[in-house]
């Protein structure tokens, strides 16, 4: 059995600490909708879920992901954690692709765990906290007894007294108490990186703090790295290094935490951020940033696929799709403002800039 | 379940670790709480109890004829329920029929939960295309009545009791199926079936641990209440001729045989159907006891 904490000198650290630990090339997940179009046209109208992106994330890093509801963040963890496969595109985890003979499926899960949001039905009903935190190790061959003490050990670590948890079962336990119990089943593999799907979204606020901080221990402990979703902003400025912004299936806007929240230059993520209540009444937000609901993702807008709620849309937006450029500072932006030669004004983008700046 | 074994040896190894009651001791002490259900077992035991020692509680040769003592009514001296339209104790038939007639109840079912359980959690877990032709093959047989299907398939394969048992799983599967498929599709959807996955846990593993646990219980509820229905089909066939043959003591048969004595001895007539009514329903009770025991918001 591996020590638990000191993960200082991994051995499982292939590529070295400039080496992205996951990276995501061209990922496309799209569902295909039953009884739409006639059966063998070829020409089935599809949930454009994930369609086509690009990141990275770096060793030891929590990369944040925000996004409105139906934008997408939910499927990009399902396809990472590869519970759905995703229709092309692949996923390179420290070097190696994922699901090659290198790293093979069952490897690649070892290191890769998922924290779901809803902390009641990612229990099993019928297990007891120990059982169910004890079944992965036993999966990859720990004897039930070593699993078992892990289990207990882990229990402890995540503020959960073993002798009076361990044998419990989820319903008699808290909602912050269960997520703690996944949280620790997610850490019973040892895994490297760390999907929180919402871990947090569903718990009350002085409970999602506590959690926050155990996270943030933890990761501090066991030299994790973590991909943060949420549709919290403050919770994603607080625990986040970098932050990825994402907007019907694309990635709009990647930067760090202080660029995306304090320089935002994506209309999107401008607006996102105008949307978050101030504690200043004076800040009061009069006008609603942004209007409406994202447009369908079965059938997204054409170029630009915020241009139709977008306050500086300009004629090429319908047109013309923006490319994905990353700045030198590693800010990333995909809008067509931030492309030369696009045909939409710059000046738009600077006065953003003096407004918001 | 290994795991569950050995977790419950490391708990008593150390004392301090205590471990809570676990889903069937709930269900259990729910299901000692509700007069009805209690009632219902208590039925059932005593039929099961009467099935076994039927040898030992008879009065009577259930087999002795006799053409001066025919269709005597309730109460006779020596014939406490009468006799029949061949002269024999129809107390020590009934005592002797309540063994076939509760294993042509209960077995068909039985085998039905074993195969019916395995397809449908198959279908319901493999999802896709597996579960469109497992499904559908199964919803042609759920399509057809099931005593028209019980009655087809016997007359088809010929009277006798075996015949009528295979007839009658056949009926049963279906309908099982169905259920465990439903049950299974909604387990599989759950985030600890996802989680487990992204374990790395293989399929069998994954139905094993926490697919099982989850579904049985609901199946085999509805297994329960199907002993009933399964006991009046096969009395059905058996009064059609296709299940046990006579002499053999058997309720439908009985009550079949004695129909034409239904003017003459009305209420000695009526016995074996009485039987049948009381032990259906027992089952039913219990079957509905146990849903509700099991059904609790946790």
């Amino acid at each position: 059995m591996m020590a638990l904490s000191d993960k200082q000198d991994d051995k499982r650290d292939i590529g070295g600490p400039r080496q992205p630990l996951l990276q995501v090339r061209n990922l496309l997940k799209h569902f295909p909708l039953k009884g739409q179009g006639l059966p063998f046209s070829g020409n089935k109208s599809a949930v454009r879920a994930v369609d086509g992106i690009n990141f990275d994330i770096l060793k030891g890093e929590t990369l944040g992901v925000v996004g409105e509801s139906g934008c997408g963040k939910s499927t990009t963890a399902r396809v990472l954690m590869q519970l759905i496969h995703q229709d092309s595109g692949e996923l390179v985890f420290d070097g190696e692709t994922v699901g090659s003979r290198a790293l093979p499926l069952r490897q690649f899960r070892r290191q890769t765990q998922m924290v779901f949001q809803d902390s009641y039905s990612s229990l099993n009903p019928r297990m007891t906290i120990e059982d169910s935190i004890a079944f992965a190790p036993i999966v990859h061959g720990l004897s039930s007894r070593t699993a078992i003490t892990r289990a207990r050990d882990l229990l402890a670590r995540v503020g959960l007294q073993p002798e009076r948890f361990a044998g419990r079962y989820p319903h008699e336990l808290s909602g912050g108490q269960r997520q703690r119990v996944n949280i620790a089943r997610a850490l019973a593999l040892e895994p490297r990186l760390v999907i929180l799907d919402e871990a947090v979204s569903a718990l009350d606020k002085s409970v999602e703090a506590q959690v926050l901080n155990l996270l943030l221990d933890l990761k501090q402990e066991f030299g994790l790295t973590y991909l943060f979703i949420s549709h919290d902003l403050n919770v994603v400025r607080f625990i986040s290094d970098r932050v990825l912004v994402m907007y019907l299936g694309q990635v709009v806007e990647i930067g760090s935490a202080d660029q995306v929240f304090d320089q935002p230059k994506h209309p999107y993520t401008r607006a996102l951020l105008q949307s978050m209540p101030s504690m200043d009444p004076l800040q009061r937000t009069e006008v609603a940033p942004l209007a409406g609901d994202p447009p369908n993702p079965i059938n997204p807008p054409s170029g630009c696929r915020f241009h139709t709620r977008c306050a500086y849309v300009q004629a090429p937006c319908s047109q013309q799709a923006p490319v994905f450029a990353s700045a030198a500072s590693g800010h990333g932006v995909a809008c067509l403002r931030y492309e030369a030669n696009s045909g939409v004004s710059q000046d738009a983008a600077a006065l953003l800039e003096t407004n918001h700046g | 379940m290994s795991t569950a074994v050995s977790s419950a040896t490391a708990a008593s190894t150390v004392a301090v670790f205590k471990r809570s009651r676990g889903h069937w001791a709930n269900v259990a002490a729910r299901i000692l709480r509700n007069p009805t259900a209690m009632v219902a077992a208590l039925l059932v035991l005593g039929l099961l109890f009467m099935a076994l020692v039927a040898p030992w509680l008879m009065p009577q040769d259930p087999f002795a004829t006799s053409m001066f003592t025919r269709l005597k009514p309730i109460g006779t001296v020596g014939h406490l329920l009468g006799t029949d339209e061949l002269g024999r104790d129809l107390l020590s038939r009934l005592i002797l029929g309540s063994r076939l007639s509760l294993f042509m109840g209960i077995t068909p079912v039985l085998l039905a939960f074993v195969i019916g359980s395995g397809i449908g959690i198959l279908a319901g877990y493999a999802g896709g295309f597996i579960n469109t032709i497992v499904m559908r093959t199964i919803d042609v047989l759920y399509a057809f009545p099931s005593v028209l299907l019980a009655i087809a398939l016997s007359g088809a394969l010929g009277a006798g009791i075996v015949n009528a048992l295979t007839s009658l799983t056949i009926v049963f599967i279906p309908q099982i199926a169905r259920i465990a498929e439903s049950v299974t599709t909604q387990v599989r959807r759950s985030d600890y079936v996802d989680a487990a996955r992204a374990s790395g846990a293989g399929a069998f593993t994954i139905v094993r641990a926490h697919v099982l646990g989850n579904v049985l219980g609901p199946i085999f509820v509805y297994s329960t209440s199907l002993i009933s229905v399964s006991m009046i089909l096969a009395s059905g066939l058996s009064f059609l001729g296709l299940g046990v043959k006579p002499p053999e003591p058997e309720w439908g048969l009985m009550l079949n045989t004695l129909r034409t004595a239904i003017y003459s001895q009305p209420w000695v007539a009526a016995l074996p159907g009485l039987f049948i009514f009381v032990t259906s329903i027992s089952f039913n009770m219990l079957s509905d006891g146990l849903r509700s025991a099991m059904e609790v918001k946790q």
